[in-house]
């Protein structure tokens, strides 16, 4: 639980930083990423040539942004399991070569097997470099200029906000629930319905409180966004680059192209 | 659960935004019309507190594992479906963006098979007409009766579901080459398990909460006075005694059903490995599984001369130079970021 806060604290000050990258439109940067990831999802499991130019568009985020490529790594841990498990039989039920390296013969299922494992790499590089980038204010506000509904993105802030608070009450209670049950791995089965449930009767009390007092803030079911950023011309260049430079990879053989030049 | 974007094709994952999306839309709906601004803070508190809650370790007695709660049911049950619903939603958009728990594409779908079912078809199937029924007695022990056991089906059918789900969009997306039913039998035991085990918890959770302040849960008229007593241990014990003895044999017969796992896993596997045996020696000589690389190796090394890498017709030449272009990007980002860390040298030095 202490490293569900750390991660959530690590983000928070990584999209607090600054760099050319931090200073774009969340609008745009939203809009790259969700296409960066389609036109990720759209290559065929065996094309793995084709997939690998579209690296170079994190790494060049990275780079210009300044962010360590290892805190996302650390995040695979999380999107490597099911995509693993999925993956992993394809080598044994796809069968039929598709190339030959000298006397190794690589199969249809590795190739498939490869490709969803680098799609599943650089969509999580996609997301994690989007909101390490981008507040998130600065995100619920580009979702509300996308006509996301009010409540949805306030309920999206307003639980934000309050993750951590709970996250870091209820790492305080397992801290001393524990260190009264020494040696028990978690939550006994007797304390088991009131244990959150304790947590969840103050909440509901406290949300009620919060409620109070937002109405004597002047809360009137509208909610404001820190800066209304322009959309600059820098912005709209960055986005029409970004979604040229995808197309141009995806239909451009770019590694081929590359690879015939020098094999020729 | 959580799916992560490479296991969808885009239009599956766009088809689940649509399909996820129309239920917001008619929950917010809902929402607005009911007019009950208060609401919103109580339902972003409990959204957090279920985030941070399913990060408890619950042990399980007897097994030295540990098992976590079902989100879906204690929010509908406590916010009723649509509230439940929308956040659900927002507690997957956090897990997506922040801990890289299911993908950004993948949204539509994980709210799909994680929150629609949990709180729709949990709530108005499961929940409600329990809850609603004269089953298992009047009074308190009647209605603690019927918080176990709508928590528990709740939970093991939104999860079967869910991973019902999450195995028909995989295959659609043709991301697998699992059989659709060998894949289908090995996701829906382990999913019974955790359902049983969520079940349990989720129903412990509420318990409390209806032993407290009842008026919280939805559905649930506080009643005064005990009726007909039965203990509660007992009916849990039993509960679970029915459930294991259910969910073992259940497990047992899609792991010995000759369409299961097993057989698709080593049947079909066998038929590949006969059919690539015919075409390799036809065509080669050589043997290709990874098995006899070994082998293999020391045979084609004298096969080599015949390995025609300067035809640049045949699909050889193509790959070849895709793997040669590959390098060549990498060489590429390795320049980017050599650059990078150049530039923001000179730039702290300056």
């Amino acid at each position: 639980m202490q490293k569900a806060m750390h991660e959530l604290a690590e983000m928070d000050e990584l999209a607090m930083r600054s760099s050319p990258i931090h200073e774009l439109h969340p609008l745009a940067k939203l809009i790259t990423t969700i296409i960066y990831i389609l036109i990720t999802l759209s290559y065929d499991k065996y094309n793995l040539s084709g997939l690998v130019p579209m690296l170079l568009w994190p790494i060049l985020l990275f780079t210009i942004s300044g962010i360590e490529v290892r805190i996302c790594f650390y995040k695979l841990r999380i999107v490597l399991p099911l995509v693993m498990a999925v993956g992993l039989f394809n080598p044994f039920f796809d069968r039929a070569i598709m190339l030959r390296i000298g006397p190794l013969a690589v199969s249809g299922g590795v190739f498939s097997m490869l490709t969803l494992m680098i799609k599943g790499l650089y969509c999580l590089m996609a997301s994690f470099l989007l909101m390490a980038t981008t507040p998130i204010d600065s995100l619920c506000a580009a979702l509300r200029q996308l006509h996301v509904p009010k409540i949805l993105v306030t309920l999206l802030l307003l639980t934000y906000r309050y993750v951590g608070v709970m996250t870091e009450e209820l790492a305080v209670m397992t801290d001393a629930y524990l260190l009264r049950a020494p040696g028990q791995k978690g939550i006994h089965i007797s304390a088991w319905g009131s244990f959150l449930g304790q947590l969840l009767l103050r909440s509901m009390d406290r949300a009620q409180e919060l409620y109070a007092a937002m109405l004597l803030r002047g809360y009137n079911q509208q909610f404001h966004y820190a800066e209304a950023r322009p959309f600059r011309i820098r912005d709209a260049l960055y986005l029409l680059g970004c979604i040229l430079f995808f197309l141009l990879l995806r239909t451009v053989k770019v590694a081929q192209l590359l690879g015939g030049m020098l094999v020729r | 659960m959580h799916m992560a974007d490479a296991l969808l094709a885009p239009a599956v994952a766009a088809t689940m935004y649509v399909a996820s999306g129309t239920v917001a839309g008619i929950s917010i709906h809902k929402l607005k019309k009911d007019d009950e601004p208060q609401k919103l803070p109580v339902m972003a508190v409990t959204a957090a507190l279920v985030f941070a809650g399913q990060m408890i370790n619950y042990t399980i007695p007897g097994t030295g594992s540990s098992g976590h709660m079902c989100g879906g049911m204690l929010l509908s049950a406590l916010l009723g479906p649509q509230a439940g619903f929308l956040s659900m939603i927002v507690i997957l958009a956090i897990q997506c963006l922040f801990f890289a728990d299911g993908g950004l594409m993948a949204l539509g779908a994980n709210v799909w098979n994680m929150a629609f079912y949990g709180c729709f078809v949990g709530y108005y199937l499961i929940w409600r007409p329990i809850m609603n029924s004269q089953w298992f007695g009047e009074g308190k022990s009647g209605a603690r009766i019927r918080i176990v056991v709508a928590s528990l089906i709740g939970c093991v059918v939104t999860l079967q579901l869910g991973a019902f789900s999450v195995v028909l969009e995989t295959s659609l997306s043709g991301i697998t080459e699992l059989p659709f039913s060998s894949f289908v039998a090995l996701m829906q035991p382990i999913h019974l398990a955790i359902g049983l085990v969520e079940g349990l918890i989720t129903s412990a959770v509420l318990l409390f909460i209806y032993e407290s302040r009842p008026e919280l849960l939805q559905d649930v008229e506080p009643v005064k006075g005990e009726g007909s007593q039965r203990s509660l241990k007992t009916v849990v014990a039993i509960l679970a005694i029915v459930a294991l003895v259910v969910g073992g044999g259940l497990s047992l017969l899609a792991s010995s059903n000759p369409d299961g796992l097993e057989w698709a896993l080593f049947g079909n596997a066998e038929e590949g490995y006969a059919e690539n045996m015919g075409l390799d020696e036809e065509a080669y000589g050589i043997e290709s599984t990874a098995a006899e690389t070994a082998g293999a190796i020391q045979e084609a090394i004298s096969f080599l001369p015949d390995y025609a890498f300067a035809n640049n017709d045949t699909a050889v030449g193509t790959t070849v130079s895709g793997i040669v272009g590959s390098a060549m990007v990498a060489g590429v980002a390795v320049l980017i970021c050599l650059a990078g860390g150049f530039f923001r040298k000179k730039k702290s030095e300056v």
